[in-house]
């Protein structure tokens, strides 16, 4: 009885919500569930484009980033996303594959990241390095490459490639970084291991916890602590070999009953409005925001001096090749 | 069965209903996910070395937690002492909690940081490191002692004092005790045990791979993790559930076969037992000893979890209590569903003499999760926005996934009471509705209380299919700890993991209380 007066107060609500909404067009954006927790940036963002496009902007949260293509996969053309937006670059051939997406028709001049983006149909939003993170008071003289990682004893935890996108970053770091020799590497490494979790939340709770000396995170790791805490005592390594990146990107479908609103949600994702939200709510870089324009702190933090990452088609080619070789070394 | 003409088809019909409801939640979601496939999915050589190491890990740590179990029951069913209810309710706890609160909990006493390191450094020795496939073994049994004890103490419990009694007046020892009496019902009760503690390790996957410290600690449900996420094969996903399936149905047929009730104990007059046998010194001493490694083993690691948690409490966002009144409404509504489905399908395997149907209700254990979630999502999708169905549906297979510890519980309970009474029942032809208050209440109470106990704590901490399904403001309160930490909040999300654990305790102790009533359990 219990279940069948709770399918009815479910009905309920979801009448109510929607007779309230009936006069403004609705735009649809799916992303994952982080982005519009109370802490990350859909509180704000939905705000900010709430106050100008005279719609309502409605966030469909698809548990993380590889869950929100499983979902679009599924749903196919019966999708009821107008724009996804927080999809992997490592994702883009197999998202464009679906053929659900068309160009996002934004200037892409500007971009911050490294290396050029030219991509037609995947617009990015934020970007950032793949590091391995310390406490500054541990780990006193980090570093400076997966050579130096080797031939320490410092222990480290990494995220599954298999379960998690920091991991899978992590897989093409070291094969965009060593190629053949990515298999040596892996084994080099294998011994200062403690452990691989399911994903990123396990593997910092482990690192915070004390369970290792490092943890695979982002270069931005230490500016949460430093922004949001004021501790000043976690540090990310710098390694000379350069650092993957991982570029996260919106696109919008094909088939939206509201193609100009999509069109004019891609333009504020590009624009400072939603670009200044970014650093300090989803701990990345923005993708378009000029560096003199970045919170403090952020603009003033040490970068990696070479990015590195995988075309779309590459990165997919990748990944097989290395997932491979990974498994062959951590599990002699 | 001619001899109950009126009761038959609502045993019939109900039990038919219950096991049609967890077939097709199980199976009918697979398909959906196999159907949806583009191509026919293959196996790869991966697999059967996570087929392998599933069974191996499942095995052991089934093994080892029942092992542990006897004598632990066995001390906590002849020794009363202040605190015991509240000493075994708290043992329940790391059954309950989210897979990330009880780990850390557990590296908090055997990690690299923990505990016993900083006791073996002091001493001079190395850093031990738990992780690989003792640490995975570590971690179920911390996880299923408590629920292997509690399932094996239900035995205990179920013997009728007067046997006690009869024994001392024979002069038996304790040796005579464990032979004539304890033997038997042990025998009736160790394989469902078993059974139950391989069926949670079958499906483990977060735990397996931290604990066990790498790839090599591959399982099954990973495997279909990666299908689905990595490789969109959902083809290959629906085969390795398949041979998830598989294997809980073997090992349930399996206990089936060796575990069949024997033939009712005789009626007792329902009375706590004393035992006589065990009054020496000697042996209060060493059950004394027993509880205490039990107790510490269990509730220090708990320690660790509030003493993180209570520095977070000052950290809990304001929306993080709709979200605890979501997750209880989802559990009493799975509570209610559970207990349903487990008296209806244990009636039709006792009372209609279908063994099978036991077997098949344990299905919901052996299915994966995210399996159920993505064909539930298949086939909502074409239907309604699954978001609007989120939280029934995560009720919906919490029960699912809980009944089968219900039933494990019910099913010899309710033969031993048909067994012993159930003649006599039908000589004065109390039937349906009487049957059910008169003669099964008063004597499944403390089943069906410990049952739905259970299933509301574990419905409490389950993150379950919420995340793939709600919409940003249903989170449930497990899904708003993750958020936390995804959001960098590691001592918010001790808070509300401790907020957390008072609430599923809270549940778990009102249900097993009510059901207990004066008992002595």
């Amino acid at each position: 009885m219990k279940t069948l007066s709770f399918v009815a107060a479910m009905t309920l609500a979801g009448a109510i919500a929607g007779a309230a909404q009936a006069e403004s067009p609705v735009l649809t954006v799916y992303t994952y569930d982080s982005f519009v927790s109370d802490w990350g940036p859909g509180p704000a963002v939905e705000a900010a484009f709430e106050a100008s496009c005279g719609c309502d902007l409605q966030f469909v949260a698809a548990g993380d980033g590889a869950e929100l293509l499983s979902r679009l996969r599924l749903e196919g053309t019966r999708s009821r996303a107008d724009v996804v937006l927080g999809l992997d670059a490592g994702q883009i051939a197999a998202a464009r594959a679906t053929g659900l997406f068309a160009p996002h028709g934004q200037a892409l001049d500007g971009f911050t990241g490294p290396v050029g983006w030219t991509d037609k149909d995947f617009l990015p939003f934020d970007w950032g390095y793949f590091a391995f993170v310390h406490d500054k008071g541990v780990v006193t003289d980090p570093p400076a490459s997966f050579g130096d990682l080797i031939a320490s004893d410092l222990k480290i935890i990494i995220e599954d490639p298999r379960a998690s996108t920091p991991g899978l970053g992590l897989l093409l770091w070291v094969k965009a970084a060593y190629g053949a020799r990515a298999g040596e590497i892996w084994r080099g490494l294998a011994p200062h291991i403690v452990t691989v979790t399911k994903g990123w939340s396990e593997a910092y709770g482990l690192f915070l916890e004390g369970e290792a000396d490092m943890v695979l995170s982002y270069t931005t790791s230490p500016l949460y602590h430093l922004i949001a805490e004021q501790d000043d005592s976690k540090g990310a390594a710098l390694f000379d070999e350069g650092h993957y990146m991982q570029v996260e990107v919106a696109g919008r479908i094909a088939g939206s009953d509201q193609p100009e609103l999509a069109e004019a949600f891609l333009a504020f994702v590009r624009s400072p409005a939603f670009q200044k939200i970014i650093p300090t709510s989803n701990w990345m870089y923005p993708a378009f925001l000029p560096r003199e324009d970045w919170p403090e702190g952020f603009a003033e933090a040490p970068m990696p001096a070479k990015g590195l990452m995988f075309g779309p088609e590459e990165a997919v080619e990748m990944r097989e090749q290395a997932l491979g070789e990974w498994l062959d070394a951590l599990s002699q | 069965m001619a001899r109950r003409p009126f009761a038959i088809s609502r045993v019939t019909l109900a039990g038919a209903a219950a096991l049609g409801l967890v077939l097709a939640l199980v199976l009918g979601t697979l398909a959906a996910v196999a159907l949806r496939a583009d191509a026919a999915g293959g196996l790869r050589a991966a697999d059967w070395a996570a087929l392998r190491f599933t069974l191996l890990q499942a095995s052991l740590s089934a093994g080892l937690s029942v092992t542990l179990a006897v004598p632990l029951a066995r001390a906590l069913s002849r020794r009363s002492f202040a605190g015991r209810g509240l000493l075994i309710t708290l043992m329940g706890a790391p059954f309950i909690l989210p897979v990330i609160v009880a780990v850390l909990g557990l590296l908090a006493v055997f990690g690299r940081a923990g505990l016993v390191n900083a006791a073996l450094g002091r001493a001079g020795l190395g850093p031990v490191s738990i992780y690989g496939l003792e640490g995975v073994v570590l971690a179920h049994v911390f996880f299923n002692l408590p629920l292997a004890t509690r399932l094996i103490l239900q035995g205990w419990q179920e013997v009728p004092g007067e046997h006690f009694r009869l024994a001392a007046s024979l002069g038996f020892s304790a040796r005579d005790v464990a032979r004539r009496i304890e033997w038997p019902m042990l025998r009736a009760v160790l394989p469902g045990a078993f059974l139950v503690v391989f069926l949670v390790c079958l499906t483990s996957f977060a735990v397996t791979l931290t604990m066990g410290g790498g790839p090599r600690a591959t399982t099954l449900e990973l495997a279909i993790y990666q299908a689905v996420r990595l490789d969109f094969d959902l083809g290959r996903a629906a085969l390795l559930a398949l041979l998830q399936l598989a294997l809980g149905v073997g090992a349930a047929l399996l206990a089936l076969r060796f575990g069949l009730p024997e033939a009712g104990l005789g009626a007792g007059l329902d009375r706590p037992a004393r035992r006589w046998e065990a009054e020496s010194l000697a042996l209060r001493l060493w059950d004394g000893l027993l509880i205490a490694l039990g107790a510490a083993f269990l509730l220090v690691p708990l320690g660790a979890v509030v003493a993180r948690g209570l520095q977070g409490l000052m950290a809990l966002p304001p929306g993080l209590w709709a979200a605890a009144l979501r997750s209880l409404a989802v559990a009493l509504g799975a509570t209610a569903l559970t207990l349903a489905l487990a008296l209806s399908i244990a009636a039709l395997a006792v009372l209609r003499r279908v063994p099978v149907a036991g077997a098949a209700g344990v299905l919901g254990l052996a299915a994966s999760p995210l399996m159920i979630g993505t064909g539930l999502f298949i086939l909502i999708n074409p239907l309604a926005d699954p978001a609007r169905f989120a939280l029934v549906v995560t009720g919906a297979v919490n029960a699912l996934m809980a009944q089968p510890f219900v039933l494990r519980g019910l099913l010899p309970a309710l033969a031993r009471i048909e067994a012993d009474y159930g003649r006599l029942a039908d000589a004065l032809g109390m039937r349906g509705a009487a049957r059910l208050r008169l003669l099964w209440w008063p004597r499944l109470r403390p089943v069906l209380g410990f049952g739905a106990g259970l299933t509301a704590a574990l419905s409490m901490g389950d993150l379950g299919v919420v995340a793939l399904f709600a919409a940003p403001e249903q989170a449930t309160l497990p899904l708003q700890m993750y958020r936390l930490m995804g959001a960098y909040q590691m001592q918010a999300a001790a808070g509300a993991g401790l907020v957390l654990l008072a609430l599923s305790l809270g549940l778990f102790r009102l249900f097993d209380r009510g059901g207990r009533g004066n008992a002595r359990l």
